[in-house]
């Protein structure tokens, strides 16, 4: 029994501050829904909006079509996981988990067995009677996790759940928040700092800055076609280079090259990702100095300088014996399909706004 | 959005009543009070000879002076005591700590008075140390009386407060915090004075105020031991007992002027402490560790002696209370007789000494959580009011509660003087104060996701206070409870001016009976409070299940 997210013109001030100006946000029912952003840039605001814990200077907030903004936090049926965990230390963590359970019209029978199947899933099973301050960090998070997903809420607020977990485990705790989001259909809305983790887990992304959405999209949308230069820059890796563009035509340090959708004179910024620059042994293309290499096993990142004296990086799957050595000269050409082009301020991307 | 409503008008109407208590029950004694010092009563104008009476002579102003000293030079040495005591026991594994922590908290509990009284037997003209160092090497022992006797009994009396106050503030400093500070290069005593002084100084600060305001007001011990040496609260104790019935005008002044001095004391402490406020909260707490050598040696000395000299007056008072007695002199032999007329003349002192705290407690244990929930989690402009006047009567002289109580609730409109009920209120006036900062003070380390969290699980407002807030709070709350409990069954300031023969309770006692030479039976009756209050403790750590009793 989930439901859709609308948020309209939301405000929030903390005394004079504004820290979240005008923001518009639709999420739909049962969808996985991450918020991406530098820290400090208001997601845990955002969020805490939503669970009804801070207040709302401005704008209405919509659960399907009910206005929510004054309704009490207790009754927006909402699981949260919070950045500081907020156990209840005085709990076990079995306690812990069933205290939402306690909360709700559940036969007195069933909450042991529904706490346990979570207590498992989150691996956290052999803690059940320890007292929180006798846990790990990692573990404490792993039961406000299954505090908050056991109650099976209409939505589900994380701010950074799995911030504290080691490599392994933030996988398998990924996929099972993922899993059970699926299987139950809990709209949810997510925190990270860890783009990989939004990537592979989100149905939407929004890329915030100062309490403004810039981007919101599919993982795809968000690291092929960043709407401007935050974006691009914020979501993995990028280059930018200022170039001349005439029409469809982009003279990126010499080397002309056409990319589709394009049309535009003037100074444009050339977002070229470490993928999107390809070996050549065509000399009419750009002319790169090998300065540094670095070897990350399945792929090798090199740092070469232009002519225009500037570095870029670029990624090349690793070779047995790769002739490619710092100090080497090589040429290299784009993969025009995939680079962005910006207005020299950085504000718009040319190529999507040709593409709608 | 109904509930909602009604949720804000519970709140409301308890700020309501607490307003109108608080008018009742301390504003209008206390304008009373400064009425009676400003205007005279016979021609109803204003006047300010009281205050010219008191600053030209020397006999009345000195005492300012003397009060001034003593309670700055304890208050040093018991921050001084307490703190590195606190210390020791959260770092170092220290033999027995357990009994020596309950004595510690035992030895703070008896009224200061008493440790003056038995000081005496031990220290004093006739005293048992005295004349056995006399009798043995013709040695002039040092005289107790006067300055250095109210120094020694108020320090042994008070640095247990600092230790339950900077032991809570260590249960609260995360185990990492030493670790980090270890791991950047900073340790021993570099890093106690880098790291742990910073970290427990705004609670240091707060008790070392509190040892301020309770040595600055206390009665008993100079009355007792000070002999010349007087001290402000016997100055008015002795205006307002040679005015009894008449015009108060003088005591009510000089009460006014002992306000003045508390209050800039309060506001330069919370100046300081404001600048230097933060809030903790440990998941790692510090373990005590064990270390060897001569070191460990030297901390289990300076651990077990000072707590042997706090403890030493009580362990003498109740050897005495078994000694043969004929009048005011102890003679040889050991009986029960102190008890059997303790017993005879005191059975409703006993009692007294049981309900008058123990109402008091529910009320103030019930105002104190509610004020501390109010104040910290519904802030808006009338809780700060709350807020500020909540602490009056901390900055109030215990002598001057009693003053202001009885001089107000004498005449009509409310006539309870000689009544249980007035003893009652000036307990709950005297003690609220302390539990509303212990329960203010858990309640602020508890962070509100804590609260919210128990909110976005669907439980409501009032289960959330019942279930979450009050249970972390109950470790707070308890052992504000105890010192609470400590205190009204030893309160002598108020009580001594409120108390009649109904209503009087074994600490009143105790002191009438050590005043009029009653050697035996002051014994017996302090023995018997001392028993109640070990018991009291007991029971209080069974409930507290063993946790730290200092949290
Ligand atoms: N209670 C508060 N009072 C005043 N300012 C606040 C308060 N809480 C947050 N802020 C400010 O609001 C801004 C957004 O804070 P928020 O906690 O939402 O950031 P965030 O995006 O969650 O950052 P992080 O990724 O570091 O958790 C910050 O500049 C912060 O300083
Ligand atoms: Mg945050």
């Amino acid at each position: 029994m989930s439901v859709a997210i609308d948020i309209n013109h939301a405000l929030k001030k903390y005394g004079k501050n504004v820290i979240i100006p005008d923001l518009n946000l639709k999420i739909e029912d049962g969808e996985f829904f991450t918020l991406l952003g530098p820290s400090g840039c208001g997601k845990t605001t955002l969020l805490r909006m939503i669970a009804g814990f801070n207040s709302i200077e401005g704008g209405e907030f919509y659960f399907d079509d009910n206005i929510i903004n004054e309704l009490d936090p207790s009754k927006r049926n909402i699981g949260m996981v919070f950045q500081n965990y907020a156990i209840f230390p005085h709990l076990t963590v079995r306690a812990n988990v069933e205290f939402g359970l306690n909360n709700r019209d559940f036969n007195k029978k069933e909450i042991g067995p529904m706490a346990d199947k979570f207590l498992k899933l989150m691996q956290i099973f052999e803690y059940r009677d320890r007292m929180p301050e006798n846990l790990s960090g990692g573990q404490q998070q792993r039961v406000a996790l299954a505090r908050a997903l056991v109650i099976t809420p209409d939505v589900l607020l994380m701010d950074e759940p799995l911030s504290n977990l080691d490599a392994k485990l933030r996988l398998e705790m990924r996929q099972a928040i993922r899993d059970i989001q699926k299987e139950v259909g809990i709209t949810t809305v997510y925190v990270t700092h860890d783009q990989e983790e939004a990537m592979a887990i989100s149905d939407r992304i929004a890329v915030m800055e100062l309490g403004e959405i810039q981007q919101i999209g599919t993982p795809q949308a968000i690291y092929h076609r960043p709407v401007n230069e935050f974006v691009a820059s914020f979501i993995g890796r990028t280059n930018f280079i200022t170039a001349d563009c005439d029409k469809d035509e982009v003279d990126v340090l010499g080397h002309k090259v056409r990319v589709k959708d394009l049309d535009y004179k003037g100074k444009v910024k050339v977002s070229i990702r470490p993928e999107e620059f390809m070996l050549t042994d065509d000399t009419n293309t750009i002319k790169a100095i090998i300065k540094d290499t670095i070897f990350l096993g399945l792929n090798t990142h090199f740092f070469m300088e232009l002519p225009n004296k500037q570095i870029v990086e670029i990624i090349k799957e690793s070779m047995i014996d790769s002739k490619i050595e710092t100090g080497k000269t090589v040429y290299l050409t784009i993969n025009v399909d995939k680079v962005n082009v910006y207005t020299e301020d950085g504000t718009n991307n040319l190529v999507i706004a040709h593409e709608n | 959005m109904k509930i909602k409503k009604s949720k804000v008008n519970l709140w409301s109407s308890t700020t309501l009543s607490l307003l109108i208590l608080y008018t009742i029950f301390l504003i209008i004694p206390l304008i009373m009070l400064l009425s009676e010092s400003f205007i005279d009563r016979d021609t109803g104008q204003f006047t300010l000879d009281n205050f010219q009476r008191f600053f030209g002579k020397k006999y009345y102003y000195s005492t300012l002076f003397n009060s001034f000293k003593v309670t700055v030079l304890v208050t040093a040495i018991a921050v001084a005591l307490g703190t590195t005591l606190a210390y020791f026991f959260a770092r170092f594994e220290i033999k027995g700590a357990k009994t020596l922590r309950i004595l510690v908290i035992l030895s703070s509990m008896s009224a200061p008075f008493v440790g003056a009284y038995s000081w005496i037997l031990l220290l004093g003209r006739n005293g048992v140390v005295t004349k056995f160092f006399e009798g043995l090497f013709g040695i002039q022992m040092p005289d107790i009386y006067g300055f250095k006797g109210i120094l020694l009994v108020l320090s042994l009396q008070l640095y247990p407060l600092i230790f339950l106050y900077v032991s809570g503030a260590f249960s609260n400093v995360d185990n990492s915090l030493l670790e980090a500070s270890e791991n950047l290069g900073c340790t021993g005593v570099k890093r106690f004075f880098k790291v742990i002084v910073p970290l427990i100084f705004p609670t240091v600060l707060a008790g070392a105020l509190l040892v301020f305001m309770r040595c600055f007001s206390d009665f008993g011990t100079p009355m007792l031991i000070g002999e010349g040496y007087r001290t402000f609260p016997v100055t008015i104790y002795d205006a307002y007992m040679s005015e009894l019935g008449g015009n108060n005008g003088f005591a009510a002044s000089i009460a006014i002027i002992a306000i003045i001095v508390t209050l800039v004391i309060f506001l330069i402490q919370k100046h300081i402490a404001n600048k230097n406020a933060f809030t903790m909260n440990s998941i790692n707490k510090i373990r005590p560790v064990k270390i060897e050598g001569i070191q460990n040696s030297l901390i289990h000395i300076y651990a077990y002696l000072l707590i042997a000299l706090s403890i030493a007056p009580q362990v003498y008072v109740i050897y005495t209370s078994f000694r043969n007695v004929n009048g005011t002199v102890f003679t040889s032999g050991y009986s029960l007789n102190s008890y059997v007329i303790a017993f005879s003349k005191m059975g409703n002192a006993i009692r007294n000494t049981l309900i008058i705290p123990l109402i008091s407690l529910t009320f103030v244990l019930i105002f104190a959580v509610f004020i501390a929930y109010l104040v910290v989690r519904k802030r808006s402009k009338i809780t700060a009011v709350i807020d500020t006047v909540s602490m009056v009567p901390y900055i109030v002289p215990g002598i001057v509660v009693g003053i202001a109580l009885s001089n107000t609730f004498s005449r009509p409109p409310m006539v309870l003087t000689g009544s249980m009920t007035i003893m009652v209120i000036a307990l709950i006036i005297r003690r609220l104060p302390y539990t509303i900062r212990s329960s203010v003070a858990t309640l602020q380390q508890i962070p509100m996701s804590i609260e919210e969290a128990s909110l976005s699980l669907g439980a409501s407002n009032v289960k959330t206070f019942w279930k979450i807030t009050i249970p972390m709070m109950s470790a707070g709350i308890i052992s504000g409870a105890i010192l609470s409990w400590i205190t009204m069954i030893s309160e002598l300031a108020s009580a001594i001016l409120l108390y009649t023969g109904k209503t009087r309770t074994l600490t009143i006692e105790v002191y009438t009976q050590v005043l009029r030479g009653n050697y035996g039976v002051a014994a017996a009756l302090a023995s018997i409070l001392a028993v109640l209050t070990t018991l009291s403790l007991v029971l209080f750590n069974k409930v507290n299940k063993g946790r730290d009793l200092s949290m």
